[in-house]
């Protein structure tokens, strides 16, 4: 990477430091209210008797696949209209690329304030974990790193796809009809085991279980090295991937 | 090289010296990726320093897209271009930390205040913190925007915005200045501001590089303009000589009442004082030497126009002669 993609980064941290309010709501007040809501509330009604759950009360089944859902929507939110306002003929990028920028630094700056972004949104999210019973341990420090690589998984591939874009409704059709039915079915809120057996297939391809599952097996302390492997290499091939065909949507739509 | 090409005995005789000639261009063509049409169809150019010139055409000439190739932000499909005796496809970056863009659409950040997007921009450019404040003051002055300068854009009228998107422009301190469209949309006091501030950087020696559609802008902006249409340049010098070459000195304007244009228009075919007769939707001109004898003889014929007007000829004569259309169409 070059250094010229810090420059791009210092400008949208300058310009998260008009516009962080917003955000606060939407990458920690969300999720949280969901933590509350169906960990505590719904919580009561799902006991830790119940079979699936093997003894763990809901709450502690329920935050670590929240918070790699929430992930996914941090990179959603970051990667998806931004991008998409920043490329219009009026936006920020155009801006950049008149500068010495090339677009790869463009790409790599604006993809380091997203990473900031997951980092700091997953950090506030574990900050309030400690709060509640069953996370007292630096195991859930190891939720971080994990929330962390699950949004870049999302957030690289979202970019690169946004950037070619000409207008908002295909960021919309990916919401409705890719991301709410992962953040539905990817065993967030209960274990793939109790879907059918052709879905139970589907969510074990889908980024979003594997990012929920390394998650949950960290928190838990039942992952293995082979599961801790194959999510992180799926993962982190799924992020490359992303980078390699950001670069190249970025040059081929910013130096047409 | 023995037989060398206009474009290139132009630089010859200019001196080689990349310190007078600062962008040439040869046989320059353009076409879109995915598309078939040429947007820039083999154009030659050359750009001196301290010059102001200008790119007249009307929408869609390609005129933008030359001014991107020039900014290094869209390669050029073929022919020759080097800026500042660079090549963009290979020196892009090198090429543009010393020009400066005004682009038609501002890409200024509105949420940020009119200071904010000046240290941006000199940050893109490297300038440190220090450095970067004390240019945008200087810049701020420039575009008498200092009241303004912790105001958010979004706030800005557009006057002021266009003014603030050129002090940005002028952040690196720019050999070549590139202004695309720089007064459209804009009320006709704003435009008198922008072009105030153009001459006073004309005039401190930056050479300017702009689009424009509109022949005011031309002729009172620039010293050497290039007429594109449908990719090609057309005509070519200074507004003088353009006008001297392509239009009769006067021009004599006849408006009718409604429909009786057109029957009027066919009593004027054969009249000789008249080089040439133009036939617009809203009016006919004829092109004279001589405008009052010209109305004379209109008027000998029993022809009864509404409103004449007896005018110098323009760049927009020059243009509707070149390419049979108005400029703003």
């Amino acid at each position: 990477m070059s250094p010229l993609a810090w420059r791009e980064f210092s400008y949208w941290m300058r310009h998260y430091r008009r516009t962080w309010r917003g955000t606060v709501v939407i990458s920690v007040a969300n999720p949280l209210l969901f933590l509350t809501a169906m960990g505590v509330g719904l919580g009561r009604l799902v006991g830790p008797g119940s079979a699936p759950l093997h003894g763990t009360p809901y709450l502690q089944y329920l935050a670590p696949g929240l918070l790699a859902a929430a992930s996914m929507q941090t990179a959603f939110v970051e990667a998806g209209r931004p991008v998409l306002t920043a490329v219009r003929p009026q936006g920020s990028y155009r801006a950049a690329v008149a500068t010495p920028l090339e677009p790869r630094d463009v790409h790599a700056g604006h993809l380091l304030f997203v990473a900031f972004r997951l980092l700091t949104s997953a950090s506030a999210f574990v900050a309030v974990l400690f709060c509640f019973d069953g996370f007292h341990t630096p195991r859930t420090l190891l939720l971080v790193p994990a929330a962390l690589l699950t949004g870049l998984a999302f957030a690289a591939p979202i970019a690169a796809w946004a950037v070619g874009l000409d207008g908002p409704t295909p960021l919309m059709s990916l919401l409705r009809f890719v991301l709410m039915p992962l953040y539905m079915f990817s065993g967030t809120f209960f274990t793939i085991g109790q879907l059918p057996a052709a879905l139970r297939v589907l969510a074990r391809l889908t980024p979003l279980w594997h990012g929920v599952d390394l998650c949950r097996g960290l928190a838990e302390g039942t992952a293995t090295a082979g599961s801790v492997l194959l999510h992180t290499t799926y993962l982190a091939a799924l992020a490359g991937a992303g980078l390699v065909a950001g670069r190249r949507a970025y040059t081929r739509r910013l130096h047409g | 090289m023995t037989d060398r090409s206009p474009v290139l005995e132009a630089v010859a005789a200019a001196g080689t010296d990349p310190r007078r000639v600062l962008a040439y261009a040869e046989a320059l063509t353009k076409v879109h990726p995915g598309g078939e049409v040429r947007a820039v169809d083999g154009i030659d150019f050359t750009l001196r320093r301290g010059e102001a010139f200008g790119f007249l055409g009307a929408n869609g000439a390609g005129k933008s897209t030359t001014m991107r190739m020039i900014a290094c932000v869209s390669r050029p499909s073929g022919g020759t271009l080097r800026v500042l005796g660079m090549d963009p496809l290979r020196d892009g970056a090198r090429i543009r930390a010393r020009i400066g863009v005004v682009p038609q659409d501002d890409s200024l950040d509105m949420e940020l205040t009119v200071e904010e997007n000046l240290l941006v921009y000199g940050r893109y450019f490297g300038l440190g913190r220090a450095r970067a404040r004390e240019r945008a003051r200087e810049l701020l002055e420039f575009a008498q925007l200092v009241e303004k300068s912790d105001t958010k854009v979004s706030a800005l009228s557009g006057g002021m915005r266009r003014r603030l998107t050129i002090a940005r422009s002028l952040v690196n301190d720019p050999e070549i200045l590139l202004l695309d469209e720089p007064t459209t949309g804009l009320d006709p006091q704003a435009r008198h501001v922008l072009w105030d501030r153009l001459f006073r950087l004309k005039q401190q020696g930056v050479t300017l590089v702009l689009t424009t559609h509109y022949m005011d802008e031309a002729e009172q902006l620039c010293d050497h303009l290039v007429v594109m249409d449908h990719g090609r340049i057309v005509a070519e010098g200074s507004p003088r000589e353009l006008i001297e070459r392509h239009s009769s000195p006067e021009v004599l304007e006849l408006r009718f009442a409604p429909g009786a244009q057109q029957e009027m228009a066919h009593r004027l075919e054969d009249i000789d004082v008249a080089d040439r007769t133009e036939v617009l939707p809203d009016r006919v001109l004829l092109y004279t030497a001589d405008g009052d004898a010209a109305l004379a003889a209109v008027h000998d014929r029993s022809v009864q126009p509404v409103a004449t007007l007896v005018r110098r000829a323009t760049l927009e004569d020059v243009f509707l002669t070149l390419t049979g259309r108005s400029l703003t169409d």
